[in-house]
């Protein structure tokens, strides 16, 4: 079981748009189109966060839709990632002053690939996809195994303590001056 | 009758995994028509493998009831069918597969669910009769529903039920859930609907369900050659013809209402079966 690429070969995307331009989301949507063809490594643009495995964001968060997104997130089963998808996705981006965005989506969900760029090329989305979706194996090999798998795997391999997945940050509060309570 | 028997049960192993070649197909081709490269052709295979590596998440638990009974209907459909069964029995069976789905997306308080699960409903309403009337066509042309005299003719059957021949072909772009019929789960353009039907099932429980889609796939094309069955070369060839006609019309056609598609179903699909079984039935 040391080797499975299942999640490389078949990581279902979800795409969430927090405050963004659109740039992003127009580039990514390009991505599907004929010229740059996500299919070929197998990924699905699937409408749904219960289907998905990686998260892709757009845009610097605010107030708001902080909550949204970790709703969104918390709906994925794992194993998941999360793709940050542009400079305000990274940090904030050129709006990152402005009094309603919280600066980048790492305050609200933890973050594994950083796409940056204004908008981010294609090119580097796929990129940074697919480096998402090889992290999802190693993620799954960590995952907490049931009694089954674990007397499986302790005829193949020396035992090693299974690693919890750390949980999602949580908003910082001194970034709330509405008092909108977000959870 | 156990060389039948273990026959039977080899198809039922052999038929996911034809299924899935044939979904495979079905993506590479639909990618080149669209003018991109498309999926590796193992493709459903390493989506099912995914699936069910991932967390089991179900909001109640009689969802899993449905998705287990949805594929285990599915894999007795293919059992009967290969056995050379009664056809009326096995459009029973069909029917409480697919409604076993829709219960599961009824289960749910999602609306999304809800709307996924209705159009379904209506697309079942839609395409039952015409099964329905292909199966009395089969009685017609036998004298009686079992499927094994079917195997058992001389004379191919879409030389007597061309037109319901016609009408199956319908049923088989539903069934696939192509355009101009793609509602009640989006096949592919998902979220219109936000996925619809499968909404709520995530994780093992999609993979059940995408194994049952493979196993609908090799069903429904598989009665397609059951047209043309003293040839089994020619019953390939047509299954082939149909499976491309089905691609080139999702292509084509672009999606439709769920009502449009009733009505056409019950006018003119109706119209070129019922013709056909009048045909048969004053010969």
């Amino acid at each position: 079981m040391k080797n499975q690429v299942t999640f490389e070969k078949s990581p279902w995307v979800v795409h969430f748009n927090c405050n963004s331009c659109n740039g992003c989301d127009i580039e990514m949507l390009a991505c599907l189109s004929p010229l740059y063809d996500l299919e070929r490594f197998g990924i699905v643009h699937v409408g749904n966060p219960k289907h998905a495995d990686v998260l892709l964001v757009t845009g610097s968060v605010n107030h708001r839709n902080a909550r949204v997104l970790k709703n969104v997130y918390d709906q994925m089963p794992e194993p998941k990632a999360v793709v940050a998808l542009g400079v305000c996705a990274a940090t904030g981006g050129i709006f990152k002053d402005c009094y309603n965005v919280l600066g980048g989506i790492e305050k609200v969900i933890p973050v594994d690939v950083f796409v940056p760029g204004c908008p981010a090329r294609p090119e580097a989305m796929i990129d940074g996809i697919l480096q998402a979706a090889r992290k999802l194996d190693e993620k799954r090999r960590k995952l907490p195994v049931t009694k089954a798998e674990q007397e499986t795997i302790s005829f193949t391999a020396p035992k090693e303590d299974p690693k919890p997945v750390p949980a999602a940050v949580d908003v910082i509060p001194a970034a709330d001056p509405l008092n909108q309570k977000i959870a | 009758m156990n060389s039948k028997v273990s026959l039977a049960l080899g198809a039922v192993v052999l038929a996911p995994v034809v299924g899935g070649f044939i979904r495979g197909l079905d993506r590479v081709i639909t990618a080149r028509m669209q003018g991109r490269v498309g999926p590796p052709l193992l493709q459903p295979f390493y989506d099912i493998l995914k699936l069910m590596r991932k967390e089991p998440v179900v909001v109640n638990r009689i969802q899993v009831t449905y998705a287990i009974l949805h594929l285990m209907l599915m894999v007795l459909s293919t059992f009967m069918l290969v056995m050379g069964q009664d056809s009326l029995m096995l459009l029973f069976i069909l029917a409480f597969s697919s409604l076993s789905l829709v219960l599961g997306g009824m289960s749910v308080r999602s609306p999304f669910s809800r709307i996924g699960s209705q159009r379904e409903i209506v697309m079942m309403m839609a395409y039952e009769p015409i099964l329905i009337l292909v199966v009395i066509g089969f009685y017609l042309v036998n004298g009686n529903f079992q499927i094994q005299a079917i195997y058992d003719s001389t004379r191919p059957l879409l030389l007597s039920m061309p037109l319901l021949f016609l009408a199956y072909l319908t049923v088989v772009m539903i069934k696939f859930q192509k355009s101009p019929f793609d509602l009640a789960t989006s096949h592919h353009a998902h979220q219109e609907i936000v996925k619809g039907l499968t909404l709520e099932f995530a994780g093992p429980y999609l993979g059940l369900i995408e194994i049952a889609h493979c196993y609908e796939a090799a069903f429904f094309l598989a009665l397609v050659g059951l047209f043309w069955t003293p040839h089994l070369a020619i019953a390939f060839i047509l299954m082939a013809v149909v499976f491309v006609l089905t691609i080139v019309a999702d292509n084509l056609c672009a999606r439709l209402t769920t009502f449009w598609m009733f009505r056409f179903m019950w006018t003119v699909v109706l119209g070129l079966a019922l013709t056909n079984i009048v045909w048969l039935y004053w010969r």
